[in-house]
């Protein structure tokens, strides 16, 4: 239980730290770490304290109600519930509100402080745009915590730091005797609530049934809010770039001149190129995972003896084991070689044997081939594992009835266990191609960054994901269009990917009906 | 019909009265040196099977089997619960190849064609020799496309008008034309139990084996659809031979002309339907159909 509280307080914790990086929206420093660190460390003496408190609440609580009750028959007979929920109630009241209020300060007090300091500040230093007034504010964090930087700080920053040295020393002071007193406060209300009609046992679960939501809550919250904050970001991309110029241009090189005198292209978002890159290899890989993964789980679920499918099945799941960087590295220093390299040979022998066609043909390096073949050998136990799965869900008794009809073993799997497996087959080569579509590593490797508007699988191409990638990287000016397109490219992978995953489950779902 | 709905009464009167079986208790029969009695034998015999054995891994499941099946004969087999009927009859279309672990020695011959041949192809037996299975399992396609799966495997017809033909004279005998004819492109796995049972039927005539073997094909029926499967049966026996298992007695003594009754692995007597339920030779034969085990 205390355990339980306290794992959702971590989490609850860690998202605050987040949220208050985000809201600083500085550039983080190392410096940084080391203040969350002694942060954590007298929140986390808070957090045993309270978890003592809670203890000993628990204790107590249940100590009176075994007080309260009549044991002269024996048993807990005239108590409404067990000592165990008194005990658990009282724990509730000391420990629910007081984790509460812990999270709520610690979400809040950057930003108070934050306010504080800046009314401090001289006007003229207030007065100065947001960025800037956050370079001040990071410079007297870092005096605040000792670290001189390279010139001696202005006087107004050095009496700034003391302020926030003190302000931060009140905040985290006020913070561990309010939390301590809510909980010895509460505790002690509920503990005197104890009575022998009090209905604990229902509290308590409801108590419970609310954790569980709040639990569930948080996930749901979480990917809301990448939603949302990728919308808006796009949004913000789409006020500079329009939607037809990106969702149906040809042309992508996001370089932009990041100062006016600089020379550099103006920018082009088109995203053509890049979903056209991601099908591309998409395809390839699928060409590859389909028939081989399919086969592969024919084989296992007909044909091998159970020794063989024991050792074989496992192996294949290994491949869904291996790190994706480590496909990459494969990718691009076997596999890409080696397609350019027997490409180039094949293309010279063309050309010596048959004159006439005199193929100009060059194969660059980096090519889709080679990332899409890796990538179809990633996702081939996607496609087995979930093929055989469904395979296997195929009644015998159909099975029996073609063999019984006259028809091969053969036969039987392509007239009757595969077209009875399709749904499940389907749905599972739609979740191997959102896996191929959201695979960055192995393009980045393999493929290059080359935004080619081509159907050659010979050339260099590029993917959403690794245009992401690319656009984030490195110091960026945060609201760029070259920055921000990275979001609304983002935007379109997810609808993309989301529409695929809900077709599979609804193919799978679908198919589950037929045979339940 | 009369003759079947006379045994049908005798039966329940046996079952009813109980009487006691004055021989040696079954219970304790000694089954080791068993010899079947009645007549396990016919001189027309369409299927002849001498000395069968059958293993599933080192465990023996039928001991020394021999009986004939007789050309156009119904042949009802009964007995307890794990008896071996259902090993025995996936032996005669050679259905127990698919369980790895199964072996089969002795003599099982289809009109004087050893069919456990090393050379033998199971392909054209099977048409042959089809099989109903006990829970009806019609394939997930159109009614039309399960009743044509034979035809169409085995190369029977060339012309879209012959496997017409085929589809709608095969549901005629199976007696489900009349209820399907309006849907035969809705799926298969869509009609009732009763239904479906005859669709696998129908699907199995339309290879025209020769015989048929079911393995209790209305175990999971209600009784209304029963009673249309079994007058179907009895239909069917006109043109094919069937081999039936049932759990029912009431069923082999409405259907089948020989019943044959097998216990622990072991054929015990085979005899005239009427005979075995009004007067069994055998005394586990007895004990069995009077309900003291089952
Ligand atoms: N696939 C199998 N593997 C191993 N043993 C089996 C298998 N099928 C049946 N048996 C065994 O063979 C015996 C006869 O079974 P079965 O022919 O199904 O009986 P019945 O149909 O008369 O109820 C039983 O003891 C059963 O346990
Ligand atoms: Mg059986």
């Amino acid at each position: 239980m205390f355990l339980g509280l306290l794992v959702c307080f971590e989490i609850r914790q860690t998202l605050t730290e987040g949220f208050a990086k985000r809201t600083q929206r500085l550039p983080k420093s190392s410096d940084d770490n080391q203040e969350n660190f002694w942060r954590i460390m007298d929140t986390s003496t808070l957090i045993a304290t309270l978890a003592l408190l809670i203890a000993a609440a628990y204790v107590m609580g249940r100590g009176r109600s075994m007080e309260l009750a009549d044991t002269s028959q024996g048993g807990f007979r005239n108590l409404n519930s067990l000592p165990f929920y008194y005990g658990m109630l009282t724990a509730l009241w000391c420990g629910i509100p007081s984790l509460f209020l812990v999270g709520v300060w610690m979400t809040m007090d950057t930003s108070v402080i934050d306010m504080l300091l800046i009314k401090q500040l001289p006007e003229e230093v207030a007065a100065m745009p947001k960025s800037e007034l956050g370079l001040v504010l990071n410079t007297i964090k870092n005096l605040a915590e000792g670290n001189m930087l390279g010139s001696a700080p202005e006087p107004y920053m050095a009496q700034a730091a003391d302020s926030l040295k003190r302000l931060t020393q009140t905040s985290q002071m006020a913070m561990t005797v309010l939390a301590i007193c809510l909980g010895m406060l509460l505790a002690v209300f509920s503990w005197f609530r104890i009575s022998p009609e009090q209905k604990a046992r229902l509290q308590v679960e409801g108590a419970f049934k609310a954790i569980l939501l709040a639990c569930s809550c948080l996930a749901i919250l979480t990917t809301v809010g990448i939603v949302f904050s990728v919308i808006f970001e796009s949004m913000r991309f789409f006020q500079s770039v329009p939607v037809s110029e990106f969702v149906f241009g040809l042309h992508w090189s996001p370089q932009m001149a990041i100062r006016a005198d600089q020379v550099g292209g103006s920018g082009a978002f088109g995203a053509i190129p890049l979903f056209v890159g991601t099908l591309l290899i998409s395809v390839i890989a699928l060409i590859v995972a389909v028939p081989t993964g399919l086969m592969a789980a024919i084989y296992l679920s007909e044909y091998a003896t159970a020794k063989v499918r024991s050792i074989v099945k496992p192996m294949l799941e290994v491949l869904a084991g291996i790190p994706t960087v480590v496909y990459g590295f494969f990718a691009a220093l076997t596999v890409a070689p080696l397609i350019k390299d027997s490409g180039t040979s094949a293309i010279d022998f063309l050309n010596i044997q048959f004159e006439f066609l005199n193929i100009q043909m060059s194969i660059s390096s980096e090519s889709a081939l080679a990332a899409g073949l890796v990538m179809g050998v990633m996702i081939i136990p996607f496609v087995s594992s979930l093929s055989d799965d469904v395979i296997n869900a195929v009644p015998q008794s159909l099975r029996d009835g073609s063999l019984g009809l006259g028809s091969t073993q053969s036969e039987t799997i392509k007239q009757v266990v595969i077209p009875a497996a399709l749904p499940g087959i389907v749905g599972g080569v739609l979740l191997a191609a959102s896996r191929a579509i959201g695979e960055t590593m192995i393009v980045v490797m393999a493929a290059g960054l080359a935004a080619n508007l081509t159907a050659n699988p010979m050339e260099s191409v590029t993917t959403v994901t690794v245009q992401i990638v690319t656009l984030l990287v490195g110091d960026q000016e945060f609201d760029s269009p070259k920055t921000l397109s990275a979001f609304a490219l983002g935007l379109m992978l997810f609808i993309v990917t989301l529409a695929l995953n809900y077709l599979a489950l609804h193919v799978v779902r679908k198919y589950r009906e037929q045979y339940d | 019909m009369e003759a079947i709905a006379e045994n049908t009464a005798k039966v329940d009167n046996m079952i009813d009265t109980k009487k006691d079986v004055q021989n040696n208790s079954p219970e304790s029969a000694d089954l080791s040196n068993l010899e079947t009695v009645g007549i396990p034998f016919s001189d027309n015999a369409k299927m002849s099977m001498r000395d069968v054995d059958v293993f599933y891994g080192d465990k023996q499941a039928i001991h020394g089997v021999g009986l004939d099946i007789g050309q156009n004969e119904v042949l009802a087999m009964i007995g307890p619960s794990g008896c071996g009927k259902s090993t025995f009859l996936r032996c005669l279309n050679r259905m127990n190849d698919t369980i790895d672990i199964c072996k089969v020695t002795g003599s099982l011959q289809l009109e004087g064609q050893d069919i456990y041949d090393p050379k033998l192809d199971v392909v054209p037996l099977r048409a042959r020799v089809g099989m109903v299975f006990q829970k009806p399992n019609p394939f997930p396609k159109s009614i039309y496309d399960n009743v044509a799966y034979g035809p169409r495997i085995h190369g029977l017809v060339s012309r879209r008008a012959e496997l017409d033909e085929i589809v709608e004279t095969s549901l005629q005998r199976a007696g489900l034309w009349n209820e399907v004819k309006d849907r035969l492109h809705a799926p298969g796995t869509g009609l009732s139990g009763g239904q479906q049972q005859r669709l696998c039927i129908a699907r199995t005539i339309a290879v025209s084996p020769e015989v048929i073997l079911m393995d209790e094909p209305c175990s999971a029926l209600d009784p209304i659809a029963t009673a249309k499967i079994e007058e179907l049966i009895a239909e069917l026996s006109e043109n094919f031979t069937i081999a039936i298992v049932t759990h029912s007695m009431q069923q082999a003594a409405r259907v089948s002309n020989r019943t044959a009754y097998f216990h622990l692995g072991k054929l015990v007597e085979v005899n005239e339907t009427e005979k075995v339920f009004t007067n069994p030779d055998h005394s586990l034969t007895e004990a069995y159909i009077t309900g003291r085990f089952g």
